[in-house]
């Protein structure tokens, strides 16, 4: 009979709205600004520098290799290495700048960032109407402690921290056994080269949260 | 200078004619002026920023010119100014809707570039996100379709809420719901979290039910099948010239896969059906969208009861400074939409010489002319609609 196929589809629909009286299964929205669903522990938007310790300038693990800067597909991070009066460069950035606008959350700089320095965030209401003030973030605005970055990804920054500690773990008993070489071979009459000098620390000392 | 100006009303010299008289041939057929009109680039109809400048006799199309190129981004040039990681989240933007695919697309013809493997469980995975994203385009893709024909609001919110749970399932994987960027050169970039399989077993063992809720709600419509059976009909030999992919190749009646054909990945292990269409019109297509979805979801239990554990990267890969060797490959996947391909050609540097994409969005496009000749207006809406385009992926 012409008609019954409309009908079914009905019937369908008025399943569907008779049932969302039930079970509140079948209510699948959330009421947005009151109510939020929780996030996602890889959940991912933004990216923010990592700093160790309560100091945000001192405590940036970022070393400005600028790798994160090369890779960056839409070349949204602007970095400057600091130096001092000498000219010599230092282990830090001196500007490090984020577009927000351009950036297109890929997370690639996270991938070859060498030191865990830089890492996603997961705060997404970032509009505002301060073009360069606010959406063009700078080394202030992006640096936020391990304390929030073991808050909003706990599994990932457990798992970076102890990385970091079996690193310096390493290094520091690369640089003993170098001091000890070095103190034998002052020991010794005539030492055969000179020793190679210790490396600094390159991982800064993680603080677990 | 004495000019006078002669003022003359008009209906004095000329009386308008407000009668209108059409022309009709010595055979008594009235004839009527084309008419051309430019549907789009900002209709809701054409499903983005794309224009069809349709010539009308009446309401009957007598040609028809696709125009592209509105969304058009540059992507194969800074694909080749950019290193072979740095294209992957571009390729998401290709097709919004399937960006799982894409990605795999991508990371395949780099594999065979570089001479790269996947491990086993990075395999399984690959089938499991691009099988769900299969689930997702078809599954928007009937609900477009049938607002396309004027049901505005229920099947596409119906089938919505089914897209949020795999939505949900790739947020939890990738961090992102649509711009997945989650494949690599040799694997994947992150392992399952725990729970997930779980959680897509779910979703997967539920869909059937929603297949089955869609299936009575719209395929036995009155209105739908007048609407869509009979119209748009592409015939199997017009389909493999023009080198048309996908369901719309095989709701033709031409049983071509990638899956069976290439078995790429691990699809050789899985045992599914090619659903065929016979007669390649607009319900064929639709139909035929059904049936995989069904297939899809028989390919994704069996997957996710067989993933084994293990590593998820090759252990050759590197993601700082990759460089493959010089050479070329193609690799080519059935994404959703038809045959999705990556032409690179490397000269050994860190970045493509070239970068070429193969969509199949584009090409499928290539013969709506030819569907929609002679059928009128609203048939050309649901013809486009059947096709499948996603603009991102057109124009590149």
């Amino acid at each position: 009979m012409l008609g019954t196929g409309i009908i079914k589809g009905l019937a369908e629909t008025a399943k569907n709205f008779i049932g969302s009286y039930v079970d509140t299964d079948r209510l699948i929205t959330v009421q947005y600004p009151e109510e939020r669903l929780p996030l996602k522990e890889n959940a991912r938007n933004f990216p923010f520098l990592v700093y160790d310790g309560g100091d945000h300038e001192k405590g940036l693990r970022c070393v400005a290799c600028k790798i994160c800067e090369k890779e960056c597909p839409p070349q949204c991070i602007y970095i400057v290495l600091e130096r001092d009066e000498k000219g010599k460069p230092q282990k830090h950035p001196k500007v490090f700048d984020i577009d927000v606008s351009v950036c297109m959350s890929c997370q690639i700089c996270v991938e070859v960032c060498p030191f865990d320095a830089i890492k996603m965030d997961t705060e997404y209401e970032l509009s505002n109407d301060d073009r360069f003030g606010s959406l063009l973030q700078n080394k202030r605005q992006l640096a936020k402690s391990n304390a929030y970055y073991h808050k909003i990804h706990p599994v990932e920054a457990e798992e970076v921290d102890s990385r970091l500690a079996a690193e310096n773990a390493r290094v520091e008993a690369k640089a003993k056994a170098e001091a000890e070489a070095k103190a034998k071979a002052a020991a010794a009459p005539k030492p055969a080269a000179p020793p190679p000098a210790a490396r600094p620390n390159p991982a800064p000392q993680p603080v677990p949260a | 200078m004495s000019a006078t100006l002669e003022v003359v009303s008009r209906s004095a010299a000329q009386p308008p004619n407000y009668e209108i008289r059409p022309k009709v041939s010595p055979t008594g057929e009235i004839e009527s002026d084309l008419l051309e009109i430019a549907m789009g680039p900002h209709h809701p109809s054409t499903h983005g920023v794309f224009r069809m400048d349709v010539i009308l006799d009446g309401e009957r199309v007598v040609k028809l010119k696709p125009v592209f190129g509105y969304l058009h981004r540059n992507h194969e040039k800074i694909a080749e100014g950019t290193t072979y990681l740095g294209s992957m989240p571009y390729t998401d933007r290709l097709d919004y809707f399937c960006s799982m695919t894409n990605n795999w697309a991508y990371a395949l013809s780099v594999e065979k570039l570089a001479g790269l493997q996947p491990p086993e469980r990075a395999e399984y995975i690959r089938v499991i996100v691009g099988e769900l994203t299969r689930l997702i385009n078809h599954t928007c893709l009937l609900g477009f379709l049938v607002q396309d024909m004027g049901a505005l609001g229920t099947p596409l919110m119906y089938a919505f809420r089914e897209r949020e749970k795999i939505l949900d399932l790739f947020e939890a994987l990738s961090g992102s719901r649509m711009m997945c960027n989650y494949m690599r050169f040799g694997g994947c970039r992150v392992d399952l979290s725990p729970g997930w399989i779980e959680e897509a077993k779910r979703v997967v063992d539920d869909y059937p039910r929603f297949l089955d809720e869609y299936d009575r709600l719209m395929s036995e419509n009155e209105i739908l099948l007048a609407r869509t059976q009979g119209v748009g009909v592409l015939p199997a030999e017009l389909a493999i010239n023009a080198s048309v992919t996908g369901p719309g190749l095989r709701a033709s009646g031409v049983n071509y896969d990638l899956r069976k054909v290439d078995q790429y990945g691990i699809y050789d292990r899985f045992d599914f059906r090619v659903p065929l269409g016979d007669h390649g019109d607009v319900y064929d297509r639709y139909m035929l969208r059904f049936l995989e979805m069904r297939e899809s979801v028989k390919i994704l239990k069996a997957a996710l009861r067989d993933i084994p554990a293990g590593p998820i990267m090759d252990p050759k890969a590197k993601i700082r400074g990759f460089r493959p060797k010089a050479g070329e490959a193609y690799g080519r996947i059935e994404a959703p939409k038809g045959e999705l391909g990556f032409y690179l050609i490397s000269d050994g540097s860190p970045n493509p010489y070239r970068y070429r994409v193969r969509p199949p969005s584009l090409i499928n496009l290539t013969i709506l002319e030819d569907m929609c000749l002679g059928h009128t207006v609203p048939d050309v809406v649901i013809i486009l609609g059947s096709v499948d385009i996603v603009l991102g992926e057109v124009d590149r």
